[in-house]
């Protein structure tokens, strides 16, 4: 029997009384932030401070300045978060921290704040994977979606398509071979010049840009499977600019990347859900901000008869809020956290574990 | 006084916590228990620095207390003073051919005090002109020793190229800071870098690939 809403479901079954607020840390890349979430009650509070300002003189993240504008801003941080949820750290019962995959100093800097406040108030301390984050990022909603669905996680760093049959039970179903998709979103816009994280700016652009002038492939939609690649359409992009002068043409190159990135992703969203048989889409990560994907989900949702779910823009970008709901659904499992405080930066979904299933 | 040590390389993260909550079994204590903390600043390895601020910042932001933060080469300085050293100079191997690097000396209770400013630099620029005997410690010393007597106008009467900061040094620098209040919110505790500059801007990447060519 899968499991449905399994934070609130699993409440549920508490007294009414039992409450469990989780306090929820970020610190994987260029995004501090901070959340309580209660499976009662929900999310009490979140906090976020982006970097966006501080990387963009670089053209990029620069690790080691992220991991320090982590530890400056962490700890007001915490204390303005856990102020505006209206409770103090002796209520909290559980101290969670996205500890992988991401920039490993990054991720050291939210995990030692986190083992520092569960050891000083006797709480446990729980690892969360910052994809299972996305993954239930859209239990965050009202309502939420049920249990089992598709998942597209698209960010700066990934690409993948994910089935969910309920907590911890994660299947990988395809995902980039090369760039991840936002990744590919940014080296285009930095080829056209557009300021830094260019994905959003591009998208901009392409708005004022006609379809059908710059006609690029949709990569590996020629074959079966639902790996995507990326990298070889920042070539034909590459290979195109010459013909792009002026603002129009520009418009009209960034509409074409963008309508055969989305095609792509909406052509193996479709065949994955033919493949999981799931009646129900959700789109997490940071891409799954950019209008036209939502469009086009939306238009073959509206075809082929099932629900596009998409969690609001700041629940598909980094977040805690998603930390501390992962971190509450763990926490309700009741199994003890194992391993080290932190992870390698290659921590596969699958080796997630589902409830009640035995290492 | 109870104390822990060992050489952790890149396994902070796996000792760290063990470590800790050992010693506060030891001790009979909780740590809602403890009055405030001390935590070393750096400079030194920059991660391993952050994993120590950030834990004793979730300490003290969440039991509300106060916090002194400790210089690596201070307690450096205070461990070869406690051995009867009279000044030091204490400097850590930086990596990428530099040292972080500071001179001490003691003060009338015997506690360490800083001549100048603690400062990251090559080894061969380093220079130390007030004469007398100095006590040479750290892994600075342990790398660079010809280069850095050379810059040393006094006399290097003992080298400990091996010393590393202890915790215990740290300790008994600090209690005269929080008997004098003079400590911080948890809020204001940072690593002390030195190295702050760690990447090039747009700007300076321009820079530096014209004048490659």
């Amino acid at each position: 029997m899968p499991f449905r809403k399994p934070p609130l479901e699993s409440a549920a079954r508490r007294p009414e009384t039992v409450r469990m607020p989780v306090l929820g840390i970020e610190t994987s890349c260029d995004e501090t932030a901070c959340a309580v979430y209660d499976a009662t009650r929900g999310l009490l509070a979140h906090r976020l401070h982006s970097q966006v300002d501080l990387h963009a003189r670089y053209g990029g993240v620069v690790p080691e300045l992220a991991s320090r504008d982590h530890v400056a801003r962490i700890a007001p941080l915490v204390r303005e978060t856990l102020a505006a949820s209206g409770i103090g750290f002796g209520d909290l019962d559980g101290i969670a921290y996205t500890a992988g995959p991401g920039l490993i100093g990054a991720l050291m800097v939210g995990a030692a704040v986190a083992a520092g406040i569960a050891s000083a108030h006797g709480l446990p301390l729980i690892p969360v994977h910052h994809m299972e984050g996305h993954l239930l990022a859209p239990m965050l909603e009202t309502p939420a979606p049920q249990f089992p669905f598709t998942a597209l996680l698209v960010s700066g760093g990934h690409t993948m398509l994910i089935a969910v049959e309920g907590l911890g039970r994660y299947e990988l179903l395809g995902e980039s071979l090369d760039d991840a998709v936002g990744e590919a979103f940014d080296k285009t816009a930095k080829l056209l010049g557009l300021p830094y994280p260019g994905g959003p700016h591009l998208a901009r652009l392409a708005e004022r840009g006609q379809p059908d002038v710059f006609r690029f492939p949709r990569p590996m939609t020629d074959r079966p499977g639902l790996d995507f690649s990326f990298s070889g359409l920042k070539t034909a992009v590459l290979v195109a600019l010459p013909r792009a002068e002026g603002e129009q043409a520009r418009a009209d190159l960034a509409r074409g990347f963008e309508e055969a990135v989305t095609d792509t992703l909406v052509i193996k969203c479709g065949r994955a859900l033919v493949q999981t048989g799931h009646r129900t889409l959700i789109v997490a990560g940071g891409v799954g901000a950019n209008l036209r994907l939502r469009a086009k989900l939306r238009a073959l949702a509206a075809d082929k008869g099932f629900t596009a779910f998409f969690p609001r823009a700041e629940f598909c970008t980094d977040n805690a809020a998603m930390i501390a709901c992962a971190g509450s659904a763990r926490l309700i499992e009741g199994r003890k956290p194992d391993g080290p405080l932190f992870t390698t930066p290659r921590w596969p979904l699958a080796d997630l574990r589902a409830p009640g299933v035995a290492a | 006084m109870l104390a822990r040590f060992e050489i952790a390389g890149r396994s902070h993260t796996q000792q760290m916590l063990p470590m800790v909550h050992g010693l506060m079994a030891e001790a009979s204590l909780s740590f809602a228990q403890l009055d405030g903390f001390v935590c070393g600043i750096g400079p030194g390895s920059f991660a391993g620095v952050r994993i120590g601020v950030g834990f004793v910042k979730g300490l003290a932001l969440s039991l509300d207390r106060p916090v002194v933060g400790i210089s690596s080469l201070t307690m450096l300085a205070q461990a070869a003073l406690d051995e009867g050293a009279l000044r030091v100079i204490a400097s850590i191997d930086a990596r990428m051919n530099e040292i972080y690097v500071g001179a001490f000396e003691a003060d009338a209770s015997g506690l360490c005090r800083s001549m100048g400013p603690l400062r990251v630099m090559p080894p061969d620029q380093f220079r130390e002109d007030a004469a007398g005997p100095w006590h040479a410690v750290g892994t600075g010393w342990g790398t660079y020793e010809t280069t850095m007597r050379q810059g040393v106008t006094g006399d290097v009467l003992h080298v400990d190229g091996a010393a590393l900061p202890r915790a215990q040094a740290a300790l008994k620098l600090a209690l005269p800071e929080f008997a004098a209040g003079r400590t911080l919110a948890a809020d204001d505790l940072a690593p002390l870098y030195l190295r702050d500059k760690v990447a090039l801007t747009l700007e300076e990447q321009v820079q530096l690939r014209a004048s490659r060519n």
